[in-house]
């Protein structure tokens, strides 16, 4: 899969420091082609509505051990929410 | 709310986490699909067609833009910068000085835009009321994303 250079920079920078990336639209199209794992944090209801392709629903009051077990600590993973307000 | 689910991530142990800070919102304002049983969210970003709009360029003479005013049907041009940045706005009352004379020099400064992620009906509503046919949308940097019609925002609404 061909990968942006900001994109690999994203990657790149975000391996092994764990500090969370910031990430455009953009990237995360070019993200998604790389099947990552997507996370709508938002109540289940707003989830419901509508999300973005493929997203899974883990709401914020919900991040616990036990329901984020079902993601890979190790492959990169993509969370957002309604905006950044 | 997304940076603190990314931070907590973080605390947990995963080592590749991004944050998708614009959202939800953000992605519909570019028009990409989504799922979900609705209601859909509808804004004016999913809509706003750059090949609507007229453009020039700052250093461009008002010669062309009247030209360009004449052979098509756009009754204004979009003043960019080389960054595609909106500085200003050219329409028929503009261009009927001295035809060598440089568009900044002319043209209107400061036209009204908006963001994609305006709410479409409350727009539409807006738009009515002040009988605004058009208007011209850009990222919160100023650059030009396309322009959006009443009756663009008419059908979007309409499809819910």
């Amino acid at each position: 899969v061909a990968v942006r250079a900001g994109t690999r920079a994203a990657l790149a920078a975000s391996d092994g420091l764990g500090m969370p990336i910031d990430i455009s639209a953009r990237q995360l199209r070019e993200l998604l082609e790389q099947q990552v794992q997507l996370v709508e944090v938002l109540p289940a209801g707003e989830y419901e509505e509508e999300h973005l392709p493929g997203a899974i629903n883990i709401p914020l009051k919900s991040f616990t051990s036990e329901n984020l077990s079902q993601l890979d600590r190790y492959k990169p993973v993509v969370v957002y929410c309604w905006d950044d307000n | 709310m997304s940076p603190r689910a990314a931070w907590q991530l973080e605390a947990l142990g995963f080592t590749q986490v991004h944050d998708y800070a614009e959202g939800k919102l953000d992605w519909i304002a570019h028009g990409f699909p989504v799922e979900g049983n609705g209601p859909h969210f509808a804004v004016a970003g999913q809509v706003a067609d750059r090949d609507a709009v007229l453009t020039c360029k700052v250093g461009g003479l008002v010669r062309d833009v009247a030209d360009s005013l004449e052979s098509v049907p756009h009754h204004y041009c979009v003043v960019l910068n080389d960054h595609d940045v909106v500085l200003g706005r050219m329409r028929k009352k503009n261009v009927q000085g001295p035809p060598d004379q440089e568009v900044e020099v002319v043209m209107e400064t400061g036209p009204t835009t908006l963001r994609p992620k305006e709410p479409a009906k409350a727009l539409l509503e807006r738009m009515k009321k002040k009988k605004v046919p058009e208007v011209i949308v850009t990222t919160k940097t100023g650059r030009l994303i396309g322009a959006v019609t009443q009756e663009a925002l008419e059908a979007l609404v309409s499809r819910g």
